[in-house]
């Protein structure tokens, strides 16, 4: 190990290159060994929306990024202090998002004249052209030096050049000290069926980039970053997208009945379709159906047949659905749409992250259709709201969208695994039998205004439901005015009593103070970051950030009274400052928005907070 | 056990039937319970667990004139609906109404994609060339040239021929009746229940306000019928006529109608009806014939095995099950790659 350790809190480290460069892997087998090192993680892919854009190209760049630190990440960092960069694009592509110290480490070999023009450059030394002679630059010729660690594997030329990336890695693994075996042994295990030698390639490029580092004294110091402490207990990687999926199987297993996903892929919900589909072992029911609109009516129909029903999702998609969803609203089923919002309209920018979906979540539907709305704030989280979802379509008889975002869906983090055992039972109003000589009626309502969930199979409970108005008290077909209005006013009370069973609103800070910070959903850890660092600094400044958005908790206009000045933030024009606006006419709601397609950076909030508290 | 005896009356819901008199909808809405009155005591199951679904249209009323499950969905979504219906739980005797818009327009995705599936579905397909409820205009069936409230000049479009698209889409069932027809109609929709996968039953219906005598050409009357119809039947010869005097050959490229006996050709040259024939092309050809140049073909033009997309899923879950060591949700999250902190 080299003498000269600095220990630092965290650091940021962007891993990037082609889009075939294998930069996904590398970063997570880097993030992973940091994990297992006991460190708090957070990362980010961050890639083109083509499979394979044209090599070489600033359009085909490919990078993830890894937050560790010795204490619980809650976002993937704004900047980063270590970018690995396999070719010139690669270069250009994330300049903007290094620090003024950063340590960039680039493939000299990549550097070719037909590949720095290729990248757009318009002089033969990008580093000039960008202005980067003052970084800390590492430059090793690493494909060169690949093929050479490989030279007796019997490798054809093609399977050598996949390796490089290995190369980097053990560069990295040695400037930030992290430990090898993890990798090995993932790299041993990956490849023990398919080809070992693959394994043993790899593990060589590994050691041949970490020797590298250390013998050439490539760095003047390296680094540690010392683990977190952590709450004892089993811990996992996980995904949003995984953990909605698990989150789901999970109110499954809570509520007895039996999972059915009817979806249809769309960037960037397809993994949690992709992770249910997998999940025959628990019973759960996947139609991968021809459309969006197929994809929620199969799910509509399980949920009439009695399953836990639920489609998933992006913004395209919800449009596709919303004819639907006023059926599901109609006939009183429950379900669960969610939807992991990208950035719109239209195609929009199909991997990036976006907010801008909540207006059509809210409202996008013909005729007064109210439906529970809830967001996801992290991509652990997911799987708490993914049930939270479930058991609330299913105890209130409803709709309930469930609002995620490409950045927490594919964004990971550590999580402490929990046991179902802390985990409520789901008890939806189930109708089993009636009476001798009664007759079911299907819009019967419980105490919270719920109908009985009556399944086919059932024997005397027979009944129709459909998309037409039916009499609240016979259930058939019904066009009287006074019923109608009735009707439509209970189907929203419904809604609302959905408030007596969700938490009270809760503020990260004190309850008084000069200003409070408003958020909703995947923005939680950069407003709770940029909220934390100013709280550090003295100023009075708290976060209420909402996961239930429709109906509001409860003490919301409480918290909203202890304020001189409220910021809403949100990753769209302000539709939820809308909503609070018509939910809350007395306060004023400033804005702080963004629609780039990117999160926010902790660094612009804090200015912003800051130029408010002014 | 004693068997229990069911009659169409025990299928007949209370509600109010409202179509239009003369409708044709009100023998289909016959021969529907006659035919699931005869599958109930054939297998002995109550009502509970007959399920039926529709779109919109006239014909979507249907389920609540049904005593039993029924959901009255949205236009064209149907075939999405049961196939949810009966992938959740297949255990059902899923019926699904709809019509020649509802199934073949804004639902023909739905409707081709879950006769590739081959979900276990019994579809009634009323065909009666028009949209009814929208009063009047032109369908993806109404004949060429037809003059409509929306083509008021003549329909400039080809129509489809339900038969040729189920069985295009790789169809396993595919039956054709007439409204009138009422027992030939129920022996239909009996073997389509009988049949593991998707069964598509068209029923030529006529709309007696928008489109009325539309079939009546060749299915107006049973004299008519006999001339211009023919009732296929599995293992018989194809003969039609009120004598049988015409039949059916295939002459290597397409079908012929040809005069049988005296003067004609030999009986034992007219084609035999295989309805369990794998290979689509005779059902095909069948399905497409077009009056006057052939009869209009009724009865079971195709009923084939295959593998049918519900009980694959409950195949593939019993095997899964048996294999993995995931038996809970607490195995899952306990998965693949975890670490302890002590």
């Amino acid at each position: 190990m080299n003498q000269n350790v600095k220990e630092l809190s965290d650091v940021v480290i962007r891993f990037s290159g082609d889009s075939g460069d294998g930069m996904q892997l590398t970063g997570t087998l880097f993030s992973d060994a940091s994990a297992l090192a006991g460190n708090g993680i957070s990362t980010f892919p961050d890639y083109p929306s083509e499979i394979r854009a044209p090599q070489g190209t600033v359009a085909g760049v490919s990078g993830f990024q890894v937050h560790f630190g010795n204490r619980k990440m809650i976002t993937p960092g704004d900047y980063c202090d270590a970018l690995v960069a396999m070719n010139p694009a690669a270069l250009k592509a994330n300049v903007k998002w290094l620090k003024p110290d950063s340590t960039i480490i680039l493939d000299a070999d990549a550097f070719t004249e037909k590949n720095i023009e290729k990248a757009g450059f318009k002089t033969d030394n990008p580093i000039e052209e960008l202005k980067l002679s003052d970084y800390n630059i590492v430059m090793p010729d690493i494909t060169g030096m690949t093929r050479q660690t490989l030279e007796g594997f019997e490798m054809d030329a093609k399977s050598v050049a996949k390796c490089k990336n290995m190369f980097a890695l053990g560069i990295c693994f040695y400037l930030y000290n992290r430990p090898l075996e993890y990798t090995f042994e993932y790299l041993t295990s990956k490849f023990a069926k398919k080809n070992p030698k693959i394994a043993e390639a790899n593990i060589a490029v590994v050691k041949g980039g970490y020797n590298y580092a250390a013998n050439n004294h490539l760095f003047a110091n390296t680094f540690d970053v010392k683990s977190s402490t952590q709450e004892p207990g089993i811990y996992r990687n996980i995904n949003g997208n995984q953990a909605t999926a698990w989150g789901f199987i999970a109110a499954s297993e809570k509520s007895g009945r039996p999972l059915f996903c009817g979806s249809y892929p769309i960037t960037p919900a397809t993994v949690i379709l992709e992770e249910l589909a997998k999940r025959k072992d628990l019973g759960v029911k996947t139609v991968q159906a021809e459309d969006e609109i197929a994809g929620i009516c199969t799910a509509i129909g399980a949920a009439f047949a009695g399953s836990f029903a639920v489609t998933t999702t992006s913004g395209p998609g919800l449009s596709l659905k919303s004819e639907a969803l006023g059926l599901a609203v109609m006939t009183e089923l429950p379900l669960v749409v969610v939807d992991v919002q990208r950035g719109g309209p239209s195609t929009g920018l199909p991997t990036k992250t976006e907010q801008s979906d909540l207006a059509q979540a809210l409202y996008g539907r013909n005729g007064e259709c109210p439906v529970v709305v809830l967001a996801s704030s992290s991509p652990s989280d997911c799987f708490d709201y993914a049930f939270q979802a479930g058991k609330i379509a299913m105890e209130h008889m409803t709709p309930v969208i469930l609002l995620s975002d490409g950045f927490i869906a594919n964004g990971s983090q550590p999580w402490r695994i929990p046991s179902m055992k802390d985990y409520p039972t789901i008890t939806p109003p189930i109708v089993t039998e009636i009476a001798e000589g009664e007759q079911f009626r299907p819009y019967v309502r419980n105490e919270q205004f719920a109908r009985g969930w009556a399944m086919p199979g059932t024997k005397g409970l027979e009944h129709r439901i459909g998309g037409l108005e039916k009499d609240g008290r016979t259930g058939s077909v019904s066009h009287d005015p006074d019923n109608h209005a009735e009707m439509t006013r209970l189907r929203a009370a419904k809604v609302a009593k959905v408030a007596d069973s969700i938490p009270a609103q809760e503020v990260l800070g004190e309850r008084e103070g000069d200003l409070l910070v408003i958020g909703w959903g995947g923005t939680r850890g950069h407003l709770q970051s940029a909220v934390e660092e100013l709280q550090a600094e003295g100023k009075k400044v708290s976060l209420c950030h909402f996961n239930y958005i429709n109906p509001l908790p409860k003490g919301v206009e409480e918290i909203l009274g202890g304020f001189k000045k409220i910021v809403v933030c949100e990753l769209n024009c302000g539709q939820f400052a809308d909503y609070l606006r018509q939910n809350f006419q007395q306060y004023t709601f400033e804005q702080y928005n963004k629609v780039m397609g990117l999160p926010f950076t902790i660094r612009e909030l804090k200015e912003k907070f800051v130029s408010l508290l002014k | 056990m004693e068997q229990k005896k069911y009659t169409a009356a025990d299928f007949k819901s209370d509600q109010e039937v409202k179509w239009c008199p003369g409708c044709g909808d009100h023998a289909i809405l016959n021969s529907v319970l006659r035919a699931m009155a005869q599958v109930a005591e054939e297998k002995q199951i109550d009502h509970e667990k007959f399920t039926v679904v529709s779109g919109i249209g006239c014909s979507s009323r249907f389920p609540y004139y049904v005593r039993t499950y029924g959901f009255h969905s949205i236009h064209g979504r149907a075939g999405a609906i049961s196939t949810g219906i009966k992938t959740a739980n297949p255990k059902l005797s899923v019926w699904m109404a709809s019509g020649d818009g509802d199934s073949l327009a804004i639902g023909g995705n739905h409707f081709i994609h879950a006769v590739r599936r081959n979900v276990d579905l019994n579809v009634v397909l009323f065909n009666n060339e028009i949209y009814g409820l929208t009063k009047g205009q032109y369908s993806p069936t109404t004949k060429l040239g037809k003059i409509t409230k929306t083509s008021p000049f003549g329909t400039i479009e080809q129509p489809f021929k339900p038969g040729e698209l189920v069985i295009g889409a790789r169809g396993t069932f595919f039956a054709r009746s007439v409204d009138a027809e009422i027992p030939l109609t129920q022996k239909c929709l009996v073997a389509a229940a009988n049949h593991k996968g998707m069964a598509v039953t068209e029923v030529l219906q006529n709309c007696v306000i928008f489109n009325d005598k539309t079939h009546a050409p060749y299915a107006g009357d049973k004299a008519t019928r006999a001339e211009h119809t023919i009732t296929l039947e599995h293992g018989q010869k194809m003969l039609f006529g009120a004598n049988k005097d015409k039949g059916l050959i295939f002459n290597g490229i397409e079908l012929e109608v040809v005069k049988v006996g005296e003067g004609g050709v030999s009986v034992d040259e007219v084609l035999t009806h295989d309805a369990h024939a794998q290979n689509p092309v005779i059902h095909f050809l069948l399905a497409g014939m077009k009056y006057p140049d052939y009869p209009v073909a009724l009865g079971v033009i195709r009923d084939v095995e295959a593998p049918n997309y519900d009980s694959e899923v409950e195949r593939q879950i019993e095997e899964v099950k048996a294999t993995s060591k995931i038996t809970c949700v607490d195995d899952l999250l306990r998965s693949g790659s975890t670490w302890e902190v002590k």
